[in-house]
Formats: C-alpha cells, sequence, structure tokens
C-alpha cells in the first residue's frame, strides 16, 4: 500500500465546506432556539472535526489500524463525559434515606 | 532486502521498508493526540458540568466575549490548516520552494492567531475578568458563577494557546528541515505528522469557539 496523495482540489472542497459551517454556525448562534441552540453548534462542529480529521489528517485514506487508534481515543472520550454525567446530572432523583 | 536498506533514504534500521516507518510514525502521532484528547475532554467535562449548573450566568458572561474576534480566529485556524494540508501535498510532489512558502504561511497565521488571543486577553484584564486577580462582574448572573466561566475560558483557551505556541516550534524544525533538503517525495513524514498535530489543534478550536463565544450570542438582540 503506498502513500494516498490528496488532492488540491480536495482540500479546497473542504476548505470551502469549514468556512461555510463556520458562517452557519455564528448564524444560528445568534437565534434563539433554547436547547436547539446547543445542540445545532455541537452538530455542526462535530461535523467539521470529522471532515478535517478524514480529509485534512488523510485518516480516510489510512490503513484499517488508523481508523481503530481513532476510534479508541472517540469511544474513551465518551466513557469519560457518559460515566461522569451519569452521575451529576442524576443526583436528587432518588432521596437518600440517610439526610 | 539488505542491499535496498541501505540506499532507501531515511529509512531507519528498525524498520522493513519506508511504508512500515511511514505507518508506524502515524500511528504513534494518533496515540498521542488520543491523550490531548482525553486531556481536552478533562477540560470540555468541567465546561459541561458547570455550564448545566450555572446556564445563566454562563450566557451572559458568554455574551460578554467578542464572537467576532473568536469567528476571525476560526477563520485564521481554518485557513491555517488548510496551508498546512497543501505544505503535505508539496512536500509529497517534492517542491520543496512551495512546501517552505506554506510552512511559512501556515506560521504566520498561527502567530496571528495568537495576536489576536492576546488582544482579548489584554481586554479582560482592563475589564476585570481575570479569575482570582480582583474579578469584577456588574453585570447579569451571579458573579462567582461568572468567574467560574471565565476561570473555565483560561483554563482552555490558554492551553489550546500553549498547544499553538509548541506548533509554531514544530513547524520551525520542520522549516529548517526543509530549507536544508531533508524532504523527497519518498521520505516526508516529520512534514505530514506534525500536520495531524496541526489539524489536531485547530480541531479543539473548532469546539471552544461555539461553546465559549456563542452560547450567549443570542442574548445580543
Amino acid at each position: 500500500m503506498s502513500e494516498h496523495v490528496v488532492s488540491k482540489k480536495t482540500y479546497y472542497l473542504i476548505f470551502g465546506a469549514l468556512m461555510v459551517l463556520t458562517a452557519v454556525t455564528v448564524w444560528v448562534a445568534n437565534l434563539d432556539l433554547g436547547r436547539w441552540n446547543a445542540i445545532v453548534a455541537l452538530s455542526i462542529a462535530v461535523l467539521k472535526a470529522t471532515l478535517v480529521v478524514l480529509y485534512f489528517m488523510h485518516v480516510r485514506y489510512s490503513s484499517k489500524l488508523t481508523w481503530v487508534f481513532v476510534c479508541a481515543g472517540i469511544i474513551w472520550l465518551f466513557i469519560l463525559f457518559a460515566f461522569t454525567l451519569s452521575d451529576y446530572l442524576t443526583r436528587g432523583w432518588v432521596p437518600i434515606a440517610a439526610e | 532486502m539488505a542491499e535496498s536498506h541501505s540506499t532507501t533514504y531515511g529509512l531507519a534500521h528498525h524498520f522493513d521498508d519506508i511504508e512500515q516507518q511511514r505507518e508506524a510514525g502515524t500511528l504513534g502521532m494518533w496515540a498521542f493526540l488520543i491523550t490531548e484528547i482525553l486531556f481536552f475532554g478533562g477540560m470540555f467535562l468541567a465546561y459541561i458540568l458547570y455550564r448545566a449548573k450555572f446556564g445563566d450566568a454562563f450566557a451572559a458572561a458568554s455574551a460578554h466575549l467578542d464572537w467576532r474576534l473568536g469567528g476571525a480566529n476560526t477563520a485564521v485556524l481554518i485557513i491555517s490548516s488548510l496551508t498546512m494540508a497543501l505544505a503535505v501535498y508539496y512536500a509529497q510532489v517534492g517542491d520543496r520552494k512551495k512546501l517552505m512558502l506554506f510552512l511559512v504561511l501556515t506560521m504566520i497565521l498561527g502567530a496571528t492567531f495568537l495576536g489576536v488571543k492576546a488582544y482579548e486577553y489584554y481586554h479582560k484584564y482592563l475589564d476585570h475578568l481575570i479569575p482570582g486577580f480582583g474579578f469584577q462582574w456588574s453585570g447579569h448572573g451571579a458573579p462567582k458563577q461568572v468567574e467560574m466561566f471565565y476561570f473555565i475560558y483560561f483554563a482552555m483557551t490558554g492551553i489550546h494557546a500553549l498547544h499553538m505556541i509548541v506548533g509554531l516550534g514544530i513547524m520551525t524544525v520542520i522549516l529548517i528541515m526543509a530549507k536544508r533538503g531533508r524532504f523527497t517525495p519518498g521520505y516526508h513524514s516529520p512534514v505530514e505528522i506534525s500536520g495531524l498535530y496541526w489539524h489536531f489543534v485547530d480541531i479543539v478550536w473548532i469546539f471552544l469557539f461555539p461553546l465559549l463565544y456563542l452560547l450567549g450570542a443570542h442574548l445580543h438582540q
């Protein structure tokens, strides 16, 4: 497997998409959508990050083992968030007898 | 095998071929970036927890940040990621002059980002918004809760700026190596692997910008 050279055109397209998404996230943030503001902002950020990882960081053209490494990082990040939030955000749901 | 080994430029003796060496280098960088994801992840987690607790104060504190400066810096970093990607491209095709040009452009954009950041920090200082050093807040929201927002703001953007400074150092080394003609179409892993780091720092900012600067943007209306 030899190295894949990503074309300049691909880089320019991804760059354009990133700039458009930045403009969209600024525009949406100025509307008051309640809790949807955060959801839209994070969705756009995740989309932008995915484009950077896949194309600028060449993961789309990398080996399966590289994919495993990248996914492992994201999975551990989710474990960090999920376990911590499942504690903090559920405190007070169940009354504690000792109090 | 042994003959081709000694004639392959840039190949270290403990690798079979240049492809194996490249793969090992890429995986090594990603292993480091995973630790970075979790390092920044801890700070993002702190942000999420306090934002869930101090929602109104966080929105008011965020509204005080200048989203136009944050947005401009986002554009600067995205352009720098493009110039970095193009630098890797010119390393791959063996155009040394353009490789150096795009490395320099990337560094100029990185320095621009840090300049804007310094300007913002200075104005936070003038507005007495440095947590722990005479912090004053007269706007909407409990001052202690707003101070927590600014604590997280300075911690996250400060660590991010530190990564940018490290990135500029790495790019300086890569630029010197490029100038000395150390890279060929067959061997340019240092450019590509340093690029991975640069793009990662860009990704961190892609998340910091909406979470810190845009959280209270709708309050400006």
